[in-house]
């Protein structure tokens, strides 16, 4: 009989309607690197979330080494013992590195006063198994891998036994992810047992011992690393019915030879670089690839909410000059943005004032004033269009369903008549209902000649929606499907690289073509 | 106005117009219920006299709320308008002094004013410093510019001719100009904050800037425009100080951003920016003068008067931040 180290049994999780977990169990041994598979939304992040005492499971038992826990927060994870390292770079940006490192320590300790010299002694010397970062320097001043090492360093001070590392090399280079690789197994060497997700196959079949899948907030299967092949793992992660409804896509051969948009070689000289893409009318182009691979940054690039350095953009063949937002609004290039409470909507300010807000010169009369009731018509007229369900125009946008919230965003973009319309995220976080109301949206808006671009995290949304999907790895297009080659497993390799090859050769044909 | 709250009847849900107009309701109905109270506890309250004297004291601050209320709305704050209310007096007053013509003082002392909020507007949008920060150097520097003009003693104008004077103390069948000239201010700005397109942007702004920024709307623009008309305004309600009393004083208008800032925040403009009206602001100076005039008139010491003010803040905000948390879940 086996002794595991963690034992979760039977997890379930609600945010309102939406079940991020349903009686999800995975059991942890000590001394082994444990991997968690799924597709973004698959409920790791969340499940790990719960193990780390950030949210509490709604139902469900969590045993640590044999005895019944409940992990009330943080610090109740951390004395049972159970580290984890964020996903997102949860650190002090003013802080120097040292005083980072030691945050949940000091918070702990008892003395008045900092002992700032053996402080620093001892972040040190934890830094330096990772990397020679000076722990006097300031995080903030530090680039993203090395904040990344830093909370990794951070973690490692803690007295764990558990310690789970969230897509811990999303942001490391080669050499520090072959450096974090010998750190993990000298973990697993002194007896501390490790949780580790990642997209990345190769990452997986490299370090981990065993695998658990997830998919839709469901424990699929879990198996040893050493019996199970990289297709093995895609198959169980995607393996669902499509049970939603996706508008018809384009028939065969009825693909336009007329481009509404090209990008040519764009870069920004960060993030992304030599991207092409082509949208040719009445089609809808998907975007996939893992979150942080660049995505949303090309999509700000070619929108002019972030500078390129180099490549131009052609709409109907022209090339434009686009340096910021107004100039792509006027070219006719709108953005939707995946945030969109953060930077999509205006959440107290009234429906009208939303949709008119990219369309308020055509609604200024002469003496600089705004008509009211042009105004109000033209939210009427797009609520009607889009069947946004409303009390009235003049209710604010926060009263709002998220379903019918993103709708106004929408709905704000086609006030100004655009030729292309990128839209990232479009249904992230949208009930079913509502969702598909908008993918039959997409699909009248691009038959009626619009060009559509649809970044999603989503694949059945992807493969459902769009007619053609391009896949972007570490800031480059890795591969591009079309409608016989698009299938979720060809869309995760692409993303993950698990067969970079096929995809180089990929790429190596689309330049000769 | 009419016309906004019934369009809004319809709606089920608590749209923010119709939480203004609640608020401006209760104002209305706190105001009110005051002055049936004061008019019990002291016969001098209910006179023409008295109402004239509180609305003739708040009429000029009133001027200086307008531009607050609309900086506020975009997400900023001036801790200079006293300063700049009284730098504008002391400029026109000293030109004057000096031999031009009030008029001409008058119209330098506040295109002096405008400058000044183009240099904060500068320090905020390129230089990139928070409107607090900014406005706070700014009170203390245009404080001092107040004192280096004056040489720290008061400017006596009373050679000021008839017609200027009458700008500040005379009136038309007997309503104050000072009063008409408040008014027209307040329904000017009134209008334009829900009508012009300029002024729309102020919303967008301070509801979500990145959202307005996302939008096309050159949002360090906008404050920038903002942050120069709130002092433009606070430069023309201290020519008509300088009129009204025919003197410029150094140390005119120190605490006054206080009483300005509470007005706007009683009247429901957030300081997170994004909301706020002109009537709200406008009721919110009203009913702050009310309890002022009410304190004074029961012999209440004036040691007093600025912690019951503060309290009336206090609670009012309270008010303020917990329907917004209602409104929010």
């Amino acid at each position: 009989m086996r002794n595991p180290v963690l034992d979760i049994r039977n997890v379930t999780k609600h945010f309102g309607a939406v079940k991020a977990l349903t009686g999800v169990s995975f059991s942890l041994d000590q001394g082994e690197i444990h991997a968690i598979c799924g597709e973004n939304g698959a409920g790791k992040s969340t499940l790990m979330n719960i193990i780390a005492g950030v949210l509490q499971p709604d139902d469900g038992e969590i045993f640590v080494e044999g005895n019944p826990v409940k992990i009330a927060s943080p610090s109740a994870a951390q004395a049972l013992g159970l580290g984890l390292v964020h996903q997102e770079i949860a650190l002090c940006p003013d802080a120097s590195v040292a005083e980072n490192i030691f945050m949940a320590t000091t918070s702990r300790q008892r003395s008045l006063l900092m002992n700032y010299r053996k402080l620093e002694r001892e972040a040190q010397d934890v830094m330096n198994r990772l990397a020679p970062i000076d722990v006097r320097r300031k995080v903030g001043d530090l680039p993203i891998s090395s904040q990344q090492l830093v909370e990794i360093a951070k973690a490692l001070t803690l007295d764990c036994r558990v310690l789970i590392f969230d897509e811990p090399t999303a942001a490391l280079t080669e050499a520090e992810t072959r450096i974090l690789f010998e750190i993990i197994r000298g973990l697993k060497a002194n007896g501390i047992s490790v949780i580790y997700i990642s997209h990345r196959m190769a990452e997986i079949f490299e370090l981990c011992d065993r695998v658990t899948v997830l998919r839709d907030g469901r424990y699929v299967a879990t198996g040893p690393v050493a019996d199970l092949t990289p297709d093995d793992v895609v198959r169980l992660m995607v393996g669902r019915e499509i049970t939603q409804l996706y508008p018809s896509k384009q028939a065969e051969g009825e693909r336009s030879h007329e481009m509404v948009l090209s990008v040519r070689a764009l870069g920004d000289g960060q993030r992304f670089q030599g991207v092409n893409i082509d949208l040719t009318k009445g089609e809808i182009l998907g975007i996939g690839g893992l979150i942080g691979s660049g995505r949303t940054e090309i999509a700000e690039g070619i929108c002019g909410l972030r500078a390129i350095t180099s490549g131009e953009i052609l709409l109907h063949g022209k090339p434009q000059a686009i340096r910021n937002y107004a100039d792509a609004v006027k070219a006719g290039l709108v953005y939707l943005s995946e945030d969109r409470k953060g930077s999509g909507v205006f959440l107290d300010l009234s429906i009208a004032r939303n949709i008119s807000v990219l369309d308020l010169d055509a609604l200024t009369g002469r003496l600089g004033l705004i008509d009211a009731g042009a105004e109000a018509a033209l939210a009427s007229d797009f609520a009607r269009k889009l069947n946004i369900r409303m009390g009235s125009v003049d209710a604010p946008v926060s009263s709002l369903s998220g379903g019918n919230q993103q709708k106004v965003a929408i709905a704000k973009q086609l006030a100004v008549q655009p030729k292309v319309i990128v839209m990232d995220e479009p249904t992230r976080g949208i009930d079913v209902g509502a969702k598909s109301e908008i993918h039959s949206l997409l699909r009248e808006l691009a038959m009626s000649g619009i060009g559509i671009i649809v970044i999603s995290s989503e694949l059945p949304e992807l493969l459902g929606l769009c007619d053609r999907v391009i896949v972007i790895r570490e800031g480059t297009v890795a591969g591009e499907l079309d409608a016989e080659a698009m299938n979720e497993e060809a869309v995760i390799r692409l993303a993950s690289g698990v067969n970079a090859q096929n995809a180089q050769n990929r790429r190596a044909s689309e330049h000769a073509a | 106005m009419l016309a906004e709250t019934m369009g809004t009847k319809a709606v089920r849900a608590p749209s923010w117009k119709r939480l203004g107009s609640m608020r401006e309701a209760g104002l209305i109905a706190i105001i009110l219920a005051l002055c049936i109270a004061m008019s019990f506890a002291s016969p001098h309250f209910l006179t023409l006299g008295n109402f004239r004297a509180m609305l003739m004291s708040f009429s000029v601050e009133g001027i200086v709320v307008v531009g607050m209320t609309i900086l506020l709305i975009v997400g900023g704050i001036d801790l200079a308008v006293g300063s700049v209310v009284c730098f504008a007096m002391v400029l026109s007053g000293s030109l004057f002094l000096a031999g031009l013509d009030p008029w001409s003082a008058s119209l330098i002392g506040i295109l002096a004013s405008a400058l000044i909020g183009a240099v904060m507007g500068f320090f905020v949008t390129v230089v990139g410093l928070n409107h607090f920060i900014t406005s706070l150097a700014g009170m203390v520097i245009v404080r001092g510019l107040c004192l280096i003009i004056t040489k720290g003693t008061p400017l006596s104008l009373f050679t000021l001719p008839p017609a200027f004077k009458a700008v500040g103390q005379g009136s038309f069948h007997g309503l104050p100009y000072v009063i008409i000239i408040f008014v027209a201010v307040v329904v000017l700005f009134d209008f334009l904050l829900r009508r012009a397109t300029a002024l729309r942007k102020v919303f967008y702004t301070g509801s979500n800037e990145k959202a307005a920024l996302y939008s096309g709307i050159r949002t360090n623009h906008v404050k920038f425009w903002v942050t120069v008309l709130c002092s433009t305004l606070a430069g023309f309600a201290g020519v008509i100080y300088m009129s009204r009393f025919g003197a410029a004083t150094p140390t005119f208008g120190v605490g006054m951003e206080l009483n300005i800032i509470a007005a706007a925040v009683i009247g429901g403009a957030s300081l997170n920016g994004g909301s706020g009206t002109i009537l709200g602001a406008i009721l919110g100076i009203a009913l702050l003068s009310v309890v002022t005039s009410s304190l004074v008139l029961l012999n209440v010491s004036v040691y007093w008067q600025d912690m019951i003010k503060g309290c009336i803040l206090l609670g009012a905000v309270s008010i303020d931040h917990f329907l917004h948390k209602r409104k929010a879940s």
